[in-house]
């Protein structure tokens, strides 16, 4: 497997205030990676910072093999990131398919298309010509990664992507995760259910007061040491 | 019958206020943004009509495409290079350099053009008439002005709704931050926004000139009429400003014919009148 993302010694900072402190993470092509930790640990911040939305330093924060610390958000998208935002931010006045269209303006060629999308999440056929805020929050969480998918993507941010949702639609939604890695894409998610992070990751990284305090496969990681990381009981612990 | 001409010539004066603030109409729709230069930027683009075609006697075919090219261009710079710096969640900032903006205008125009008072000649059109009947005459000039008004925003309409230009655009107005996660710049998505409420401020200024006399410090009397125009048809709503212009228009022409001292006063009326009854506008954007 090759590297798509690295990231060494990363920092982030709101004004004066340090926010994320050294972080070092790999995400292997084909790869789904979970970002677990409490609220403020500092994994939303981690991913506003891979899309420069806000600065990141760091010796190396690297995707597929170029450095992109420091460039603006639009270059780092066109490289092939794009992200599902924490609340969907949809945009109020586009109807389903404008949010999906606008989606691929600045994307690469790929498999992910209209069609794609409509295949992936069928519910948003009949709503396609509807403001994309009129739908139920599960099908707005939809509408938010096809539009994130139609850039072709080779790295997929997912931000709090099951947050306020019901068990059910929580499920619905993960079960397009194995589709969207067949298109070759990998995906970084922070999800703040820790079940549902080791259910669909290859591997976890937790963070706790913008630092990892633990990192592994989900097999390799017990309750324990997930409880310890989350909570800082204990000391940094390397399971990989 | 003096009262449906009165009508008939407030509509099609309405076109003309609907020019002037289609610009203004389209910034605030896309960047929250009031352009308090607005005025002076379609004065100036009325004395570039009037030096490229009786200083340089240049074809007005080819003079009124150079106008609009210069003012797009002149747009978009200003945009990107001057305007972006001060945009932000505090909307003191653009008003502020936007002001100054109009005095500067102002003086460079006076020392430029002095303060005479100019009209630019229209040559047939200003006397071509088509009648109706024995007391109606509609004036060319007035009816190709509503026509433009209309085709102009028409064309907004298109670009914004059936353009991918356009869903950019309303993407920006929504919601700003998110653009760039969707590989668009905002700064040079507000450029082109600009850009095309410049043009369109061309258009308004080459009408300006032909319709009436003016001078450099028409301008905030034109600004006040586009503002009037904008908030009767609801902020951020084209057919709604094209609707306000045409309400403007005809409130000053009936008062017109009551005295021809209550031109603007009616006008003015009637818009306040409208602010108490829906202060939001006609249409105004949820």
């Amino acid at each position: 497997m090759t590297t798509l993302l690295e990231t060494r010694g990363l920092e982030a900072f709101y004004g004066d205030f340090q926010a994320l402190f050294g972080i070092d993470l790999t995400v292997e092509e084909g790869e789904t990676v979970a970002l677990i930790g409490s609220n403020g640990a500092g994994k939303s911040t981690f991913l506003r910072a891979l899309t420069g939305l806000i600065p990141a330093k760091g010796q190396d924060i690297t995707l597929a093999g170029t450095q992109i610390a420091g460039l603006p958000a639009d270059t780092i998208h066109k490289m092939g990131m794009a992200m599902v935002p924490e609340g969907r931010r949809l945009f109020s006045s586009l109807s389903v398919e404008e949010n999906l269209m606008i989606g691929a303006a600045g994307g690469r060629p790929g498999p992910w298309s209209l069609e794609a999308v409509y295949d992936l999440f069928p519910d948003l056929v009949a709503k396609k010509h509807n403001p994309g805020t009129a739908l139920s929050g599960g099908q707005q969480q939809m509408v938010a990664i096809g539009r994130a998918l139609m850039s072709n993507p080779k790295l997929l941010l997912c931000d709090e992507i099951s947050l306020g949702l019901s068990p059910k639609v929580i499920k619905d939604i993960y079960t397009a995760v194995p589709r969207i890695r067949e298109g070759g894409t990998s995906i970084l998610v922070v999800e703040q259910d820790v079940g549902q992070a080791l259910a669909v990751a290859d591997r976890v990284y937790c963070f706790m007061e913008g630092r990892v305090t633990l990192t592994g496969t989900p097999e390799q990681l017990t309750r324990q040491d997930i409880a310890a990381a989350y909570f800082g009981a204990q000391e940094q612990k390397g399971a990989a | 019958m003096v009262w449906i001409n009165a009508i008939m010539q407030g509509v099609l004066l309405g076109g003309l206020y609907a020019l002037f603030a289609a610009g203004l109409s389209l910034m605030f729709g896309v960047m929250r943004f009031i352009n308090l230069a607005h005025g002076d930027f379609i004065v100036t683009a009325a004395y570039l009509a009037l030096a490229f075609i009786t200083g340089w006697h240049l074809h007005p075919a080819l003079a009124v495409p150079l106008v609009l090219i210069a003012l797009g261009t002149a747009g978009y710079l200003n945009q990107r290079v001057l305007l972006n710096r001060v945009m932000g969640a505090d909307i003191l900032p653009p008003i502020l350099v936007t002001f100054g903006m109009s005095i500067i205008i102002q003086n460079a125009l006076l020392e430029v053009f002095s303060a005479n008072s100019r009209r630019l000649n229209a040559g047939w059109l200003d006397t071509a008439s088509f009648r109706l009947n024995e007391d109606i005459a509609i004036g060319a000039l007035p009816l190709l002005m509503f026509l433009a008004a209309v085709g102009v925003i028409g064309g907004l309409q298109f670009l914004f709704y059936k353009t991918s230009l356009g869903r950019m655009l309303r993407a920006t107005s929504d919601d700003p931050e998110m653009v760039p996660l969707m590989g668009g710049k905002n700064a040079h998505v507000f450029a082109i926004a600009t850009a095309i409420a410049s043009i369109v401020v061309g258009v308004a200024g080459v009408f300006l000139a032909m319709k009436t006399n003016f001078d450099p410090s028409a301008g905030p009397a034109r600004l006040l009429f586009a503002f009037e125009a904008v908030i009767i048809g609801g902020l951020g709503s084209l057919w709604g400003t094209l609707l306000g212009g045409v309400i403007l228009g005809v409130a000053q022409t009936v008062g017109a014919q009551i005295d021809a001292g209550y031109q603007i006063l009616a006008g003015h009326l009637a818009f306040l009148m409208l602010l108490i009854i829906r202060p939001r506008g006609l249409f105004p954007k949820k």
